[in-house]
């Protein structure tokens, strides 16, 4: 530690904790209150009313947030699961091949574009067409190659089309997962691997025996910020679907309730569901910090 | 290696190439049909043009010329540029201050405040989004640059000085130590110490918060949707595909301006790119 005068700490973390309090800390509470308050724009005035519990009874009994939030679910579970285990798969299998560094970088790829760009990637890939017109997607165009009929991947409800937005949601985070546990494996001592491959374990039993417990710690930390990433997911579903054909998620729900419907109310709400969501998460990753702060 | 093991190795290379093909195949229709006509992309799937790859006759670079002169892209591509880099370069900065201050100096309540910090960074934007939009239309901040980049700022705070402080919280002792022995204030031990020392970290923070901030979506849409004219790419990007959604040729032209900047920052500084992210995961 530096030896300072009293107010130079706060010349350093001032500017920016005003900041961070402005646009994060005040508002999160603002939003909290607001969710007992009625409909209209206004944040404090007069005029809206005290509505006690109404918004969340929206919240919890309206079938379109009902849906959302099962969406949301099936996002949480698929999401996390694939972008896991294609991660961790992947950053195996490409250790134990030449040409690592060129596929690494293909599937990190997405990493680096907007989702919206690759909503749009991903639409195309899904465009469908009537059977008697040529297939323009590509998708579509393997399934009549194979003599099969078109499907309208993001009209077919509610399985197909939110599964096949989670899967754009997929491709874009796996890539992230890959680089992280990579470098997690990478820095297993190869001479614990080399040991127990003399021993006669075969790489599936090195796989669950060394790789796995090893890795353990980098697993929760990349699962808990794809958990993140996905119950905050907007922009795949807003510029693909909007919603339609039963695909409408937590995110997407509340900025229609404040852009479309101007029922503040109800979208404080719906946020506050997000952050009652993520709180777990928030308390994991301080705990995590707290922990390394005494080591 | 010998034969047998390398016929057991198929089964590896088949799972990669899969992965690779699935990985690639969606961003190659969109590069192909781009540069194709709107009757060659109805007319047959994009796959075809490997039949007759070599004939230059059948790519165009209309759809370029359309999205970027009519369809206001070009304008959103230097929207894009005039919110990133100062908002990148300001939250960068400031995080670099707040992890020296944090790491380096005591006082009341800091340890309780860097939780805070660290708390925050998951806070979905949503909770912030109602209050601060009013106060943005007071203040006459929504629809302009100077606002977009508070809240980039404000929103990519926590992160940057999170990231920021795994790094600078790790800078030898005795350097800074023998410095301020020496006398040196602390403003000058972090301009002349801390600054140049930790200059790996910062490109690997501002490269890591430009993509964000350049791919960014909700956080323009919110503040700056209501004003075409400084919209970034993303915006402008979105909002053909609810205006012109059966126009692939604009569409995958757009989603390719858009896309370049970043893939072009990505493919040089891949490796910059990388160590942010695995700082910010697996150390912090």
């Amino acid at each position: 530690m530096l030896h300072t005068k009293r107010w130079i700490p706060w010349l350093f973390v001032g500017p920016a904790l005003i900041l961070i309090l402005f646009f994060l800390t005040y508002p999160t509470l603002m939003t909290i209150v607001r969710s007992f308050y009625g409909k209209g724009t206004q944040i404090f005035a007069s005029t809206i009313d005290y509505v006690g519990l109404a918004n969340w009874e929206f919240v919890f009994t309206s079938p379109a947030m009902l849906a959302a939030l099962r969406n949301n679910a099936l996002w949480t579970v698929f999401f996390t699961f694939c972008t896991v285990t294609f991660g961790l798969l992947l950053a195996v299998l490409l250790d134990r091949v030449r040409y690592e560094k060129v596929v690494k970088s293909i599937i990190f790829i997405p990493a680096a574009i907007s989702m919206v760009g690759a909503s749009v990637i991903w639409k195309f890939v899904y465009a469908y067409r009537p059977i008697n017109l040529s297939q323009i997607g590509v998708i579509n165009g393997l399934m009549v190659a194979f003599g099969r009929e078109p499907v309208g991947w993001l009209i077919e409800r509610p399985w197909i089309n939110n599964l096949a937005l989670i899967v754009v949601g997929i491709w874009i985070w796996t890539g992230f997962c890959m680089v992280i546990f990579s470098a997690a494996y990478k820095s297993i001592p190869r001479d614990l691997i080399e040991a127990a491959r003399t021993d006669g374990a075969n790489e599936w039993h090195i796989f669950w025996g060394i790789i796995l417990p090893l890795m353990t710690t980098t697993i929760a930390v990349v699962a808990t910020t794809m958990i993140v990433q996905v119950l905050k997911i907007f922009d795949i579903v807003f510029v693909m679907t909007n919603g339609a054909y039963d695909t409408e998620v937590i995110a997407n729900r509340m900025y229609k309730e404040m852009f479309n419907f101007f029922n503040y109310g109800r979208a404080s709400a719906i946020a506050v569901v997000l952050l009652l969501l993520i709180t777990p998460i928030m308390i994991f990753n301080i705990r995590r910090f707290t922990r390394q702060e005494a080591r | 290696m010998s034969f047998k093991r390398q016929i057991l190795r198929i089964p590896l290379h088949l799972i990669v190439l899969c992965f690779t093909a699935v990985w690639l195949v969606p961003t190659l229709g969109l590069l192909v049909t781009s540069f194709r006509s709107p009757e060659n992309i109805f007319g047959s799937g994009w796959w075809t043009i490997f039949a007759d790859l070599f004939n230059v006759d059948q790519y165009t670079f209309e759809n370029y010329m359309q999205v970027i002169y009519k369809q206001g892209l070009g304008r959103s591509f230097c929207n894009s540029l005039i919110i990133s880099v100062p908002a990148t370069l300001i939250s960068t900065f400031m995080g670099a201050m707040v992890a020296f201050g944090f790491a380096w100096m005591k006082f009341a309540g800091r340890k309780i405040l860097f939780l805070l910090v660290i708390g925050l960074m998951v806070v979905p934007l949503q909770m912030t989004f109602i209050p601060i939009l009013p106060i943005f239309r007071w203040l006459g901040l929504s629809g302009t640059f100077p606002g977009i980049w508070l809240a980039h700022t404000g929103y990519g705070l926590p992160l940057t000085t999170y990231l920021l402080y795994a790094f600078i919280s790790r800078v030898p002792r005795e350097l800074l130590e023998s410095a301020s022995i020496d006398g040196a204030s602390p403003i000058k031990i972090f301009y002349g110490i801390v600054i140049p020392i930790s200059v790996p970290a910062l490109a690997s923070v501002f490269i890591f918060q430009f993509l964000w901030v350049w791919n960014d979506f909700l956080v323009a849409l919110i503040y700056l949707g209501a004003t075409p004219k400084v919209v970034p790419v993303t915006l402008t990007l979105a909002n053909l595909v609810t205006n012109r959604g059966q126009n692939w040729e604009l569409l995958t032209a757009a989603a390719f301006v858009s896309m370049a900047l970043p893939l072009v920052v990505f493919l040089s500084l891949q490796r910059h790119f990388v160590r942010g992210i695995i700082a910010g995961a697996i150390k912090g």
